[in-house]
């Protein structure tokens, strides 16, 4: 038997608004943009969800209720869903009606699509248990498999999350990590004996998510039927583990493309084939035995070709920014002001560190895509302007900082 | 009298300190019966009733456009209706012909033109009538503006031969006067010192409702604040003052600098107060104009013009206006008239810092050098650089006029 886990990664930022020194400790509204600004965070979510959100959700409904023996796992994080609530509750109920299937598992992370874990150990705890929360609350569902930011991961997470009684857990499946091992088997991480460790199959997740729509590339165009093909062939695999960003499909990948095509028709080619199945990522760890522990002492992400955490922190003012904002967090927290502790929360999103970076001219197309500033040092004053107002606020009540 | 004035800018279209000193001296020249015009590369609403302001422009071409600054392209529309960009150079190529058109029709005693943008434009006038006195004004040369090196040899050429070709030179600076003739061999007994001033009448005095509410709260939490206003370009030497700035916050944590400006050296600046550990002790707010620049004067207790090569250099001036001491390098041109002020090589970080600390630290020292240039202000206006200048215009036009 032979699984593809369709795994999708739904997100988006509380952008900022262009803000100055002049409004740091006037006006704190950083993430109210103007309607007409690209930066204005209901402008895009009601963008993306036009062209991703509510096509891709019709399909997917359409293909669960064709094929009951496809499944999928999404991971949505909390600062998303809050901005489906308020401006899209079409899409969000799209999303709650794929869940209703019981065919599509939740998957845990930080609510605020944090790096909380490597600052703060128990802001991040608090993230995740937020995160916990909502998915109950919006879809009555208990998420069993964990993913960090931007897959961000090594062997102290994966001892934490099998502390934090999960079954699984995600992780790029670098080949520079796994050496001459597939990452379409499932494994145990060192010194966790007790959590699966699900690796994604980049080259094939990547061919959908990144060179789908290139026709410079070789194998360009893909179909689901070719694509069925090179997973069929391979004969030494027990799982595919296809995760990408959901917003691949209409988003990133533009309706143009035939990404939607694709999608129509990959759960049928592929179960056309009776040892062919379809599984959600806590059933993969669950029901496939480990063949070996994977060694991560050193972090890695799903980013760049580093893999590693660069793009978020490998800058002087990306860390600058990120440390000076979890310095505030002992007074800021003992404060206890909700309107302070949110703003602080959603300035921990890792997109904000993402902007900052100036790996311009290898990975500088993907980052430009994504930002929407001018450049990382636009990025980055923005940025400690909301910082600066933040700690204008505690200083207002008295705290020094 | 009249004067033929060749300039780049004038408030309110201006960058920097060039078009505020253009504005001053020919305000004050106009009390002294001298009879204006003066042309400038673009058109735009000056509001100024002391002297006639007119944009160069020849025939065929309808509009000219500044993009940003008078630094940046321009764009020309023309008559038929097609438009084209042009760079700076192309630019003071179009302002020479244009003004060689324009002066046909015109008639005047003496051309007074300021930098190089304008010497083409002053040498073409030389070239159709001889017997017109031109005199060239210095605001800066092409290696201060270069930061110390050479610069652009194409400037530097046409600065040469201007300069050669004049018939007097004016620098703002004896520290200019000294780098003309060692750069260009122009003998010394043609450059005349006029040192800039200050006309205190423009500014407008601050107002307590500072606009930067942050730092105000940061500095009633015991925090100093240090400002620099100018623009952000390796002649005014910040990335030295940034080095010190890295050395003051480990002696006084409580500091923060405040650069105020625009500059093709800003995202560089960024970077490096991150890489310093400053990023959060360094508040970058662009370009400013109206309450908020005066405001990031009257914030500061200390100003610093670091500048590796600064001709004159008006802001401390205005500092001193908003009762703020400054410390100014030594290779500037306002150190040679002002007395009441801290100075120090602009490459000398640690004493920078050092210079910085003291003043932060010192009460005693803050409120003297603040109340003391106050009053050393009160001697200064433009009443005697223009009767300089209008001296040497008569000296020029004896001949002529006799």
């Amino acid at each position: 038997m032979k699984s593809i886990s369709l795994y999708m990664h739904v997100h988006q930022p509380y952008r900022l608004r262009h803000y100055t020194i002049f409004d740091s400790g006037v006006n704190h509204d950083y993430f109210d943009a103007p309607w007409d600004n690209n930066e204005n965070n209901k402008r895009v979510l009601l963008k993306v969800a036009e062209k991703s959100y509510l096509p891709t959700n019709a399909r997917l409904l359409q293909l669960l209720n064709k094929y009951p023996e496809f499944k999928l796992s999404l991971s949505m994080s909390g600062v998303l869903l809050e901005q489906l609530e308020a401006w899209s509750p079409e899409a969000l109920r799209s999303f709650q009606e794929l869940v209703n299937t019981g065919r599509v598992e939740l998957v845990a992370e930080t609510y605020h699509h944090s790096l909380a874990f490597f600052y703060s150990r128990s802001e991040f705890e608090t993230q995740v248990a937020m995160h916990k929360e909502i998915i109950k609350r919006i879809f009555n569902q208990e998420p069993k498999v964990f993913r960090n930011t931007e897959l961000a991961y090594n062997n102290e997470l994966a001892a934490w999350a099998q502390d934090a009684g999960y079954s699984g857990i995600l992780a790029e499946g670098w080949h520079q990590m796994l050496g001459w091992r597939s990452p379409n088997y499932v494994y145990r991480p060192v010194g966790a004996p007790n959590i699966k460790l699900l690796l994604k199959n980049y080259r094939l997740s990547d061919d959908i998510a990144f060179r789908f729509g290139d026709h410079n590339w070789s194998e360009w165009p893909l179909t689901a039927d070719k694509f069925v093909h090179w997973l069929s062939d391979d004969q030494d695999a027990e799982i595919f583990n296809l995760f990408m960003d959901y917003e691949t499909f209409g988003e990133h990948q533009w309706q143009e493309s035939g990404i939607f095509e694709f999608l129509d028709h990959l759960p049928g080619y592929w179960l056309a084939d009776s040892n062919h199945g379809f599984m959600t990522v806590s059933q993969a760890a669950d029901t496939i035995e480990a063949v070996g522990e994977v060694d991560t002492p050193n972090t890695i992400t799903w980013a760049d070709t580093e893999r590693d955490l660069s793009a978020w922190l490998g800058n002087a003012m990306q860390q600058q920014a990120i440390s000076a904002l979890y310095a505030l967090e002992k007074p800021l927290l003992e404060l206890n002001d909700w309107a302070i502790i949110d703003d602080w929360r959603k300035l921990q999103t890792s997109d904000h560190f993402y902007y900052m970076c100036i790996k311009w001219f290898n990975d500088g197309d993907i980052h430009a895509y994504f930002s929407p500033y001018d450049s990382p040092y636009e990025a980055y004053l923005n940025f400690m302007n909301a910082f600066h107002d933040l700690k204008s606020r505690l200083l207002d009540r008295g705290v020094l900082v | 009298m009249k004067v033929l004035m060749l300039g780049w800018e004038l408030p309110p279209h201006n960058s920097g300190g060039l078009g505020v000193a253009c504005y001053q001296l020919c305000e004050e020249l106009s009390k002294n019966d001298v009879d204006l015009e003066f042309i400038l590369p673009y058109e735009a609403e000056h509001n100024i009733n002391f002297m006639k302001v007119t944009a160069a422009r020849t025939d065929g071409i309808l509009e000219i456009i500044k993009a940003g600054n008078a630094y940046d392209s321009y764009r020309y529309i023309y008559q038929d209706g097609h438009d084209e960009w042009h760079n700076l150079y192309e630019q003071a190529e179009f302002y020479e012909h244009a003004v060689g058109d324009m002066i046909k029709g015109l008639s005047f005693d003496v051309v007074h033109a300021h930098d190089w943008l304008t010497f083409r434009a002053a040498l073409k006038v030389k070239a159709l009538n001889r017997n017109i006195p031109i005199i060239l004004h210095v605001h800066s040369i092409e290696s201060d503006r270069a930061g110390g090196d050479l610069g652009n040899p194409l400037v530097r050429e046409i600065e040469e031969t201007a300069m050669l070709a004049a018939d007097s030179v004016i620098a703002v600076s004896d520290l200019t006067k000294q780098k003309i003739v060692k750069e260009y061999n122009i003998p010394a007994d043609k450059i005349e010192v006029i040192y800039n001033s200050i006309d205190r009448n423009s500014l407008q005095p601050s107002s307590p409702d500072n606009s930067y509410r942050y730092l105000m709260q940061l500095k009633q939490n015991g925090y100093k604040i240090v400002s620099n206003v100018g623009r952000i370009t390796i002649q005014k030497g910040l990335t030295n003052l940034i080095h010190a700035a890295q050395i003051v916050c480990q002696k006084l944590p409580k500091t923060v600098f405040l650069l105020v400006g625009s500059g093709d050296q800003f995202n560089e600046l960024v970077g490096l107060s991150a890489e310093l550990g400053v990023g959060a002790n360094v508040v970058f707010a662009g370009f400013q104009r109206g309450k908020s620049w005066r405001d990031s004067f009257s914030i500061a207790d200390l100003f610093v013009m670091p500048s590796v090569s600064e001709p004159f250099g008006l802001t401390p001036l205005e500092a001193g206006f908003y009762g703020v001491p400054s410390l100014v390098s030594k290779q500037s041109g306002v150190s040679e008239v002002l007395s009441n002020c801290l100075v120090v090589d602009f490459w000398d970080v640690n004493e920078m810092a050092n210079k910085i600390v003291g003043v932060l630290r010192s009460d005693a020292l803050h409120d003297t050098l603040s109340s003391e240039i106050e009053n050393e202000l009160l001697s200064l206006s433009w009443e005697k650089p223009a009767k300089d200048v209008k001296r040497l215009y008569e000296k020029h036009t004896q001949g002529a006029e006799a």
